[in-house]
This record gives C-alpha cells, sequence and structure tokens, in this order.
C-alpha cells in the first residue's frame, strides 16, 4: 500500500517536472547568454495551445511538438529582437511577452475547450521497464519523460565540455572579452533566447499533449514562473536545474499521496505548496550578494554595446 | 618591408561634448617602445581604443605595415597583430587561465583543445618570465597575474604591436619592474609596444621614443635621449609645473580617529578588512598605500559608517557605531570618498544644491525653517564656495554632471572642508585629474592639516602618499602589514608589503 503511494508519487513528479524541466532548461540557456526572459509562462501557453491545436488537426503528435516549438521560438525571437538589437528593458519586454502568450492562446483557444484530441501514452522501455519498481517509476512513461532524461545530461555537456558552450557562458560573463575574440554577441544572444523559447514551448506542449491532454485556457498555471526561479534554484547548472524540476514536480503532486494515505490537509492548501515553495528559495536566493557568490552570469539582463563601457 | 609596423595618420573622434582626437598622427617603428604620454582625459586611451577597433573613428586612416586598414573589432585588430591590454581586463572571471586563451581560438572545432593551450601557455610562460598556473580560475589572481594572463593571451596569438594601457596603475613597484622586463623580452622577440602612460619616471624608464599629448592633441614626438621629466612634464601640461609640493613639518596633537581591530565584509561576502588598528591625530596625514582591491574602500567606508563592521572606531574620543553617518557627520568628519560621481555628488541636481547636500540643518540660511528647501537663500553662500575654492562653473543652475572631472572634486572638497571637518577621510582623491586640479587637492588638503585635521588618505598612487602624507600604512589583503616613512629610499620596503611579502609590524 504505502509502496504504491511512494511509486505513484515518485513518478508522478517526474510527469509533473518534465514541463518545468524544459521550459527552466531554455531560461537558463538564455540567462547563460545574458538576456532575461520573464516570457516563459507567455511561451508555454502559446506552446500549450498551437501542440493541441496541431494534434487535434492532424492528429500528428510529433509534428505537434514541433510546431509548438517553433511558435514559442518566434515570440522568443520578438524578445531577442527587443532586448538585444533595440537594447528594451528586458524585464519590461519579458512580461509583454507573458500577456501576449496568454491572451492569444487564450483568443485562438475559445474553439478548442472541452474538445479532445490524440496524446502521448506511456512506452515502456525494453528491458529497463522491467526492472521492478524503477523500471515503473523511470522507464515507463511517455517519450517526452525520456527526451527530458537525454536532454540535461546533453546540455550540461554542451554548455562546459564544447566549445560553442564556452562561448555561450562567455558571453553571458564577460561579453566584452568576448567580443574581443571574436564571439559575435548579439548573434550568441538571438540563438539562446530563441532555443530558450523553443523549449519553453516544448514545456508548454507537454502539458496538452502528455500531463492533461485537452486544452484549458492559462493551463500553465504559473508553471513559467516557478521555471525562472528554478533556474535561479539550480545556480545556472542544468543538472540542478532537473533535481529542481522534479523536487517541485514532487511538491504539486503530493497532494493526491497525502489524500490517499489520508493524511487531513485541505486540498485548497495543498495546491499552493509549489507556490510557496517558490516564495522560499527566493527568499534565501535573491540578493545581488547571493547571487555574485553563486555564479549568475554577470551580464545577465545587462545591453552590450562595444563602445560603452560600464 | 619598411620599418614602420603602425602608422596613425589623422585621426579625428568626438564624443558628445568632447573632441577626444584631434587629427591624430602617429607611428610605431619595429621592435620599439614607443610611450604615449599625457594626463587623463588627453586622448590617448581613446587613440588606441581606435586602433584596437572598440571605437570606429569619425576621421583618418590606419595602416599597418604600410597597409591601409579598417579596423572594424578587436577581433580583426587581433588579425591584423594588434593586441591590447585595456585597464579593466577582458578575461572571464569564471574560466581558467587556459579557458581564457582558448576562447575564440579556431584551431579547435567542436572540443576546445584544453591540453595543448595549456602546454604552449606554460612554454611561453616560462620564456618570458610570466608565472601563471594555467589552471587557475581568473577570479581567483590577483590583478597583477591577470595582467600577466593578458599578456599570455597576446603572446600566444602572436601579436606583432602590443597596446599596454597604464599597466602599472594596478602593479607594486615590484611587480611593474618585472613587467619591464618581460617588455623588454617581447621587443627582443619581435614584437612592437605602445606603453600609454602618464608617469613620467616610467615612460623615460621603459620607452624608445615618448609622444606627448594634450587635449586631443598630439604636442610632441621626443627621442628618449632627449627627454627628461621636466621637459615631458611641460609638454604634457601646457606649462611650468611644479612637481614638488611644500609641505610644513607636522604637528600632530591628541588623536582624532582610533580604530581598533575593525573587520567588515565586502560586497561579495568574505571579510575584506581584517582586524585594522589604526590611529590618527589631529595635525597629521596618515597615508595608507596598497594595491588596489586590498581593502581600501571598504577600510574607508567603515569609518565613516557606510559598511557594517565589528571592532572599534572612536571619533574625538567618542565611540562610534557601525552604520551611523549622521553621527560621524555631527562629529565633523568629511568624506571625499573615490566615485564622486556616484557617491560624493548627485549628477542631476544643480551646483549649489550639491553644495549644500550635506549640511542643510548648520548653516544661518536654514535656522528660520530647516525643513524647507529655500533655494534663493542658498546662493550667495554657494558663490563665496565657488570663490574660495576657485569652481569654474557657467552658472549655480549648472546640473554637476556636466561639470569637468577636477571641478566635480572641488565641489566635493567645498562642501567637505568648508565646515572645518575634525576629521577627512580621502579615498583617491585625485584619482582622473589633471595636473592642475591634483595641486589644489594637494594644497587643499595640506591646508586643512595645517589648521589641525586629522587626514586619513587612501591612494593608490605612490607618489602621492608621498607627497602628502606624514606617516605611511600598508594595506594588504585587509590587514595592515607595516608602516614606514613617506619618502623614496623607502619605495622597495613598502613595495615588498604591498605584495605582502614583507610584514613589518609596529
Amino acid at each position: 500500500m504505502s509502496q504504491n503511494i511512494v511509486i505513484t508519487t515518485v513518478a508522478g513528479a517526474i510527469r509533473a517536472g518534465t514541463p518545468l524541466l524544459f521550459a527552466s532548461i531554455g531560461e537558463l540557456l538564455a540567462e547563460r547568454s545574458g538576456v532575461l526572459n520573464l516570457g516563459v509562462e507567455g511561451m508555454m501557453l502559446i506552446g500549450a495551445f498551437t501542440g493541441f491545436a496541431v494534434s487535434y488537426n492532424t492528429g500528428n503528435l510529433w509534428l505537434a511538438v514541433v510546431v509548438a516549438m517553433v511558435v514559442a521560438a518566434l515570440l522568443a525571437a520578438l524578445h531577442a529582437f527587443m532586448s538585444v538589437t533595440l537594447r528594451a528593458n528586458q524585464v519590461v519586454s519579458g512580461l509583454a511577452l507573458v500577456f501576449l502568450g496568454s491572451g492569444l492562446s487564450g483568443f485562438w483557444g475559445q474553439r478548442y475547450v472541452g474538445t479532445q484530441a490524440p496524446g502521448f501514452s506511456n512506452l515502456s522501455i525494453p528491458l529497463l521497464g522491467k526492472i521492478p519498481i524503477i523500471g515503473e517509476v523511470l522507464f515507463d512513461r511517455d517519450p517526452l519523460v525520456y527526451v527530458g532524461y537525454i536532454l540535461v545530461p546533453l546540455v550540461w555537456w554542451f554548455l562546459y565540455k564544447t566549445r560553442a558552450g564556452m562561448n555561450l557562458r562567455a558571453v553571458g560573463e564577460a561579453p566584452s572579452a568576448a567580443d574581443a575574440r571574436g564571439i559575435n554577441v548579439s548573434l550568441t544572444r538571438y540563438i539562446y533566447t530563441i532555443v530558450g523559447g523553443a523549449f519553453a514551448g516544448l514545456g508548454g506542449a507537454y502539458l496538452s499533449l502528455a500531463y492533461t491532454p485537452m486544452w484549458v485556457e492559462n493551463m500553465s498555471a504559473g508553471r513559467g514562473w516557478i521555471a525562472i526561479v528554478l533556474v535561479i534554484f539550480a545556480i545556472w547548472d542544468p543538472l540542478l536545474a532537473m533535481v529542481g524540476a522534479y523536487l517541485f514536480g514532487g511538491i504539486s503532486v503530493l497532494q493526491f499521496g497525502l489524500q490517499v494515505a489520508q493524511i487531513p490537509i485541505p486540498a485548497n492548501i495543498m495546491k499552493m505548496f509549489p507556490y510557496l515553495f517558490t516564495i522560499i528559495v527566493m527568499l534565501f536566493t535573491s540578493g545581488e550578494k547571493m547571487k555574485k557568490r553563486f555564479g549568475a552570469p554577470s551580464a545577465l539582463g545587462i545591453p552590450y554595446s562595444r563602445e560603452e563601457k560600464t | 618591408m619598411s620599418d614602420i609596423v603602425l602608422k596613425l595618420s589623422g585621426i579625428v573622434k568626438s564624443f558628445p561634448g568632447v573632441l577626444a582626437n584631434d587629427h591624430v598622427d602617429f607611428t610605431l617603428k619595429r621592435g620599439e617602445v614607443h610611450a604615449l604620454l599625457g594626463e587623463n582625459g588627453a586622448g590617448k586611451t581613446t587613440l588606441m581604443n581606435i586602433t584596437y577597433g572598440i571605437y570606429k573613428p569619425d576621421e583618418g586612416e590606419i595602416y599597418v605595415n604600410d597597409k591601409r586598414v579598417e579596423i572594424t573589432s578587436p577581433h580583426r585588430a587581433m588579425e591584423y597583430g594588434i593586441g591590447m591590454i585595456q585597464q579593466h581586463f577582458s578575461l572571464v572571471p569564471s574560466f581558467s587561465v587556459a579557458e581564457n586563451i582558448a576562447l575564440g581560438l579556431k584551431e579547435s572545432k567542436i572540443l576546445p583543445k584544453i591540453d595543448l593551450v595549456r602546454k604552449k601557455v606554460k612554454t611561453l610562460a616560462e620564456r618570458f618570465g610570466l608565472d601563471v598556473n594555467p589552471d587557475s580560475r581568473i577570479w581567483q589572481l590577483s590583478a597583477g597575474e591577470q595582467q600577466r594572463v593578458e599578456i599570455l593571451k597576446l603572446l600566444y596569438m602572436s601579436a606583432q604591436i602590443m597596446i599596454l594601457d597604464e599597466p602599472t596603475a594596478i602593479l607594486t613597484p615590484q611587480e611593474a619592474a618585472n613587467l619591464f622586463k618581460t617588455i623588454k623580452e617581447m621587443v627582443k622577440y619581435g614584437a612592437s609596444v605602445i606603453f600609454i602612460s602618464h608617469k613620467l619616471k616610467e615612460v623615460l624608464e621603459i620607452s624608445d621614443r615618448i609622444t606627448v599629448m594634450r587635449h586631443g592633441k598630439v604636442i610632441d614626438t621626443l627621442q628618449k635621449e632627449e627627454a627628461n621629466e621636466r621637459i615631458l612634464a611641460k609638454k604634457m601640461v601646457g606649462r611650468e609645473v611644479v612637481l614638488k609640493i611644500s609641505k610644513k613639518p607636522p604637528k600632530p596633537r591628541e588623536i582624532e580617529l582610533e580604530v581598533k581591530d575593525l573587520w567588515a565584509r565586502g560586497d561579495k561576502g568574505p571579510y575584506a578588512v581584517r582586524g585594522v588598528s589604526l590611529d590618527v591625530k589631529s595635525g597629521e596625514i596618515l597615508g595608507i598605500a596598497g594595491v588596489a582591491g586590498n581593502g581600501q574602500r571598504e577600510l574607508a567606508e567603515s569609518i565613516y559608517g557606510l559598511r557594517k563592521y565589528t571592532g572599534e572606531v572612536k571619533i574625538g574620543g567618542e565611540m562610534m557605531h557601525s552604520l551611523g553617518v549622521v553621527s560621524r557627520m555631527k562629529s565633523g568628519v568629511a568624506y571625499i570618498p573615490q566615485d564622486r560621481k556616484g557617491v560624493a555628488l548627485c549628477g542631476g541636481l544643480p551646483l549649489y544644491y550639491n553644495l549644500f547636500l550635506k549640511k542643510p540643518f548648520r548653516i544661518p540660511e536654514f535656522y528660520l525653517n530647516p525643513y524647507l528647501f529655500n533655494s534663493s537663500r542658498l546662493k550667495k553662500p554657494s558663490e563665496q564656495l565657488v570663490d574660495e575654492y576657485l569652481i569654474s562653473a557657467s552658472s549655480l543652475n549648472l546640473e554637476v554632471k556636466y561639470l569637468s572631472g577636477g571641478t566635480m572634486q572641488k565641489v566635493v572638497l567645498a562642501r567637505e572642508l568648508s565646515l572645518n571637518p575634525k576629521l577627512i577621510i580621502a579615498v583617491h582623491p585625485t584619482r582622473g585629474l589633471d595636473v592642475g586640479a591634483t595641486e589644489f587637492v594637494y594644497k587643499t588638503l595640506l591646508k586643512a592639516r595645517d589648521n589641525g585635521a586629522a587626514i586619513l588618505l587612501i591612494a593608490g598612487d605612490l607618489e602621492e602618499i608621498f607627497t602628502l602624507s606624514d606617516r605611511v600604512a600598508v594595506l594588504y589583503e585587509g590587514e595592515i602589514v607595516g608602516y614606514s616613512k613617506p619618502d623614496e629610499s623607502h619605495l622597495e620596503e613598502i613595495g615588498l608589503m604591498m605584495a605582502g611579502v614583507r610584514r613589518v609590524k609596529k
């Protein structure tokens, strides 16, 4: 009995954590290049909506995922244009993206409310899926969860071991040094802001195609904001972002486990847990001193211009 | 092949309100060390930033090895063999030395060839006497070590033309001597060096030719043999300069400032001031020497009550509390911070506001109503201060940000010193000022001393310490490692203490 609770909770944590994982990895890449994109929530929503709409109309799930990523990437490109080329305030531009994403998805999504579309189903991995308990928890999930497993070590390797990853970190930390070494600062920032948007779109698509295969207005329910906090929580490290994403996922599914175990905490209070936890994380990690100590990209949020010295 | 490796011709560059370079011509010969001498703001760095591709010139041509080139970025400059070490290093703090050098190298494809770089760096480091561990992270290195990394970067790219912008500003005298050895070694190896400086002595020591700039123009180019300090100073400033400020012997009286076991954290968290004890008497100047970043700013801020500390600070015999600026003001403490734009003045407020920022409750003009700001009443005392401190501004209503650095500092001095302070904390009081303004600051501070003020002077420039101080303390990694006498004969001793090699406790 209690073993079952643990299995469902951990499995649920991974499912609930996967959209957070994609979105925070995306934000992490953008922030590593020095661009703060607060529009994650908007990009997730637009991803969730387009993913669902494509799946509904074509029945092709992978096409749906790709379209969701492309559309969210387009929104991110807008942010990149505002913050890199026009050197606008990144906070304002990011917030604009949130409202744009939620507004557009809400408007276009009206006719899809209450409809059904094909979604991802679980796919047991041969051999690994047969391992008792672990196999059931980790390797009998939907394919996008596996994408998450592979993505994180890949991004980690890219960031710390490859030349392109080195360039990316240099751009976020010392853009003038990167510039002097022939690295195109603006281009780098464009690329990773856009790639970051695509991952946010993937996280959104996960919500409407795998987590709860339907379309509901504002269905991301603040997950985009949690993803931004996760990046700070993870000290801009992809492996820690994975830990954080599953941890947050676990907190959000905890209520089901607690209900089954008949621990009397009102459901509405338990629904607040992820947000409460977000506030707690912010309490302990914000503040300039903490950020400096833990290695935030020093040029985060600051537009770069060669002629202007700071 | 001609022996002129770099030629700048008719370079013009203007910034809003300033003509930074006014038709400048400059040539660099193969294998020479060519000094670019001038005061702050003379346009030396601007000229070299143009050569290095950071600024685009408004007019003018650049020739490398007699070929006309367009240098559109530092990267492009590097392709022409031009490398520059700027005053703010371009290094990535979280990267290792080897990674910094490998950054952007075309020879590596997907994975950076750190091992290869490390090996080459070791060879270069040995050959040129540049002692750096290739695996250290940049943020762990001292400023001097970071400079060596920058030099290694240029050597690694086999730069033919190396521009060093005020390289000795952050070095101890011994480190500077080592740098000069390295420069000579680099010249032997075929490089040509442009050495930007405003220090006459080192220019005479290291260079083959000297070009003097003033107000954006080249004044003259001299062979080292035809130059001496007096000639250079005159060309640099445009008039005869009295290099020595005459100073009366000090008449120290009672202890005004007493600091005991002061500990304060720096902005990044760890302690920047580690158990400093010192005292300054009325009528004397205690100079604090040290390489920048050894806790000077934090020490000054703690004493003035801007930074949290543990330990004791007594001013005029009275115990002060951590973080109590107002009590310092009431005890008559003047503060001349290093950041005059950001800390001392409000750039967007008019001149006469700035003159009274600190004392609205203590002048007769405010006795009637201390809570309302009556601007017309402030004008008259402001005019007096402007006259007394020779502040050159077109109007009292002018926003302070439009003033020159020297005039800004005069505004700060006028505000702080017109209250006849008992204690003056001065941090880099002449940084970025021209000779005229520097002289004014020196004279004003010495006058305050002779009138009985206790002065704590923090400066990076040893020359300044020697000119003003009556005693010298050396700060190294947040500790006072020893005291010395303020004259040239103790230069080596002070240098060793600045490097943390030697400790002479009182």
